[in-house]
């Protein structure tokens, strides 16, 4: 991991400091995580790990700036994050993401005019670029409706990239998919990665999904959440080795013990 | 407890693809043509025509009921010298009149609904008060407010429609997934503009459905509000039409401008709003 030897040297891209999210259910008010740090730098693809109820989607819509943190702040490049923006897109794990009265090209390109990221001929040149790269050309005429959801993901990928965020945030994205489907979205986002290094905050409650997409993992424990750990990942070269094997005990371990 | 194991041979398929069978056929004309709705529907009406001509022949006696075929002589000639065309105009004049004034107040409201909680309940507790009155009972208020003409039945279209519209479009609205209302903060959409760029085609289907219901109850409405006075200088609609032969015992004219108000509701229902269905949410996937 290269990448991170020197990291302290270099200025965090997304800080996350002693952030304590709640919410008002009915009756209730709820507190999804407790006094949460981090840091994400450029380039990473960070994973957020842990079981259901410990507030990992709760965080990284704050981190969107959906919700407001009762205590703590999140910062990106050394801005207070305040309200959604372009410049933290989401992709989000449910299909109707992407807007059903807009073909494919049209969703990516109005992302894109509306946000104020780009004209609309420019628009459009980008549009067709990040759809080329996720393999949907065919498709740039097509409404969403007509897509399988493994296609809609990846519309909706292209879509968060094209807009060149600051850093990308998925939501599960790809919780909802079959598992072959899920296998090959990997992949894909894997290669996407390696062609632009974009920075990638990725929520999943899959430990080997964690190991497979991420360079770094932050394991959050349930009821609140709160860190657990921060672990460097392995190698792509290293996967489906021994080293995998091993790191996913250790994560298994940390999360399951009592 | 004995168990028996097979061992039991794989099987591996080559890629050759046997070619006995059809994957696409093409179907009967029949069926083809049977599966057109239009056609079928065309069916029905040919059906009910012969059954409306049988009874009216049988029966014999026009001023009661006259049969179909004297029905279509009188509306035909009615459309020949133009008065069934001048009656329909001035009907759809008003009407248009009061669906507009009715589509603006609606989307007003709605705005200050989704604006604020107290707009919301602003137009919960007006619909829910207003949207049960039949528009047509306001119709003596409206008389001693606007007088005897246009004006009193623009009123109770305006009433007619938009509570109707108003209702649907606001559950259109509340009903928009989360999902994309945060995909529409998340492309920096704020306010109005978030209003039209994401609630409005995403509440869509609800939207049409008001202005589908809104419609029906403002052309119910006028006719009956035309059949009570409806004679505003000169010359009124169809549902004036209607009562001045039933006066004259015309009872073929009355019969061919009761199916003039069913026509063009047809035409409105079956040809600009399932365009418009067709051009919309039907290709966008938001309704099978």
């Amino acid at each position: 991991m290269t990448l991170h030897q020197f990291v302290d040297a270099r200025s965090a891209l997304l800080s996350v400091e002693g952030v304590t999210l709640q919410y008002k259910t009915e009756d209730a008010l709820v507190t999804a995580t407790h006094r949460v740090d981090f840091q994400v730098f450029q380039s990473d693809r960070f994973v957020l790990l842990g079981p259901s109820g410990c507030g990992k989607s709760t965080l990284l819509k704050a981190i969107g700036g959906y919700l407001s943190p009762t205590e703590g702040q999140i910062k990106l490049k050394g801005k207070e994050v305040t309200e959604p923006g372009p410049d933290r897109m989401m992709v989000f794990q449910e299909f109707d993401q992407l807007l059903p009265w807009k073909t494919v090209g049209e969703n990516v390109v109005f992302a894109l005019t509306a946000s104020g990221r780009a004209k609309p001929a420019e628009a459009r040149e980008r549009a067709r670029s990040y759809i080329d790269k996720v393999g949907l050309t065919k498709f740039i005429d097509s409404y969403p409706h007509m897509l399988s959801g493994g296609m809609k993901q990846r519309v909706a990928i292209a879509r968060g990239m094209a807009m060149e965020p600051d850093v990308l945030l998925m939501d599960e994205p790809f919780a909802a998919l079959d598992a072959l489907t899920r296998r090959k979205m990997q992949d894909e986002l894997l290669q996407l990665w390696d062609d632009t290094h974009f920075t990638v905050l990725f929520v999943t409650h899959s430990i080997e999904e964690a190991i497979r997409i991420g360079t770094r993992i932050l394991l959050l424990s349930p009821h609140p959440g709160q860190v657990k750990a921060e672990l460097n990942s392995i190698s792509p070269s290293e996967l489906g080795t021994g080293a995998q094997a091993a790191l996913e005990t250790r994560i298994n371990d940390m999360l399951f013990a009592s | 407890m004995t168990e028996v194991l097979y061992t039991r041979p794989e099987i591996v398929r080559g890629d050759g693809k046997t070619n006995f069978l059809q994957v696409e056929k093409t179907l009967s004309v029949f069926e083809r043509i049977y599966r057109i709705g239009a056609v079928r529907k065309a069916f029905i009406l040919f059906v009910l025509a012969a059954a409306w001509e049988i009874y009216g022949r049988w029966l014999g006696n026009p001023l009661l009921f006259p049969s179909f075929s004297q029905t279509f002589a009188a509306f035909s000639s009615n459309i020949a010298d133009g008065t069934i065309p001048a009656r329909a105009l001035a009907s759809i004049k008003t009407l248009l009149i009061g669906y507009g004034i009715g589509i603006v107040l609606a989307s007003l409201l709605t705005t200050l609904a989704i604006g604020s909680r107290i707009g919301a309940d602003l137009l919960e507790t007006l619909t829910s008060m207003f949207n049960p009155l039949p528009a047509i009972a306001l119709l003596p208020l409206a008389l001693i407010w606007f007088g005897l003409g246009q004006g009193s039945v623009i009123f109770v279209l305006v009433h007619s429609v938009l509570w109707a519209i108003a209702l649907n479009t606001h559950a259109g609205f509340r009903s928009v997934s989360n999902t994309m209302r945060m995909v529409g903060l998340n492309y920096g959409l704020r306010g109005l503009k978030l209003v039209r760029h994401i609630l409005i085609p995403a509440a869509f289907p609800s939207i049409l459905t008001g202005l589908k219901v809104g419609w029906a109850f403002a052309w119910r409405t006028l006719i009956a509000a035309e059949l009570v006075f409806g004679v505003s200088s000169g010359s009124g609609g169809l549902g004036w039409f209607i009562f001045e032969n039933r006066n004259q015992l015309e009872t073929a004219n009355v019969f061919a401008g009761l199916f003039t108000v069913i026509l063009i509701g047809l035409a409105v229902e079956n040809l600009i709003f399932a365009t418009v269905e067709k051009k919309t949410i039907r290709r966008w996937g938001m309704q099978a």
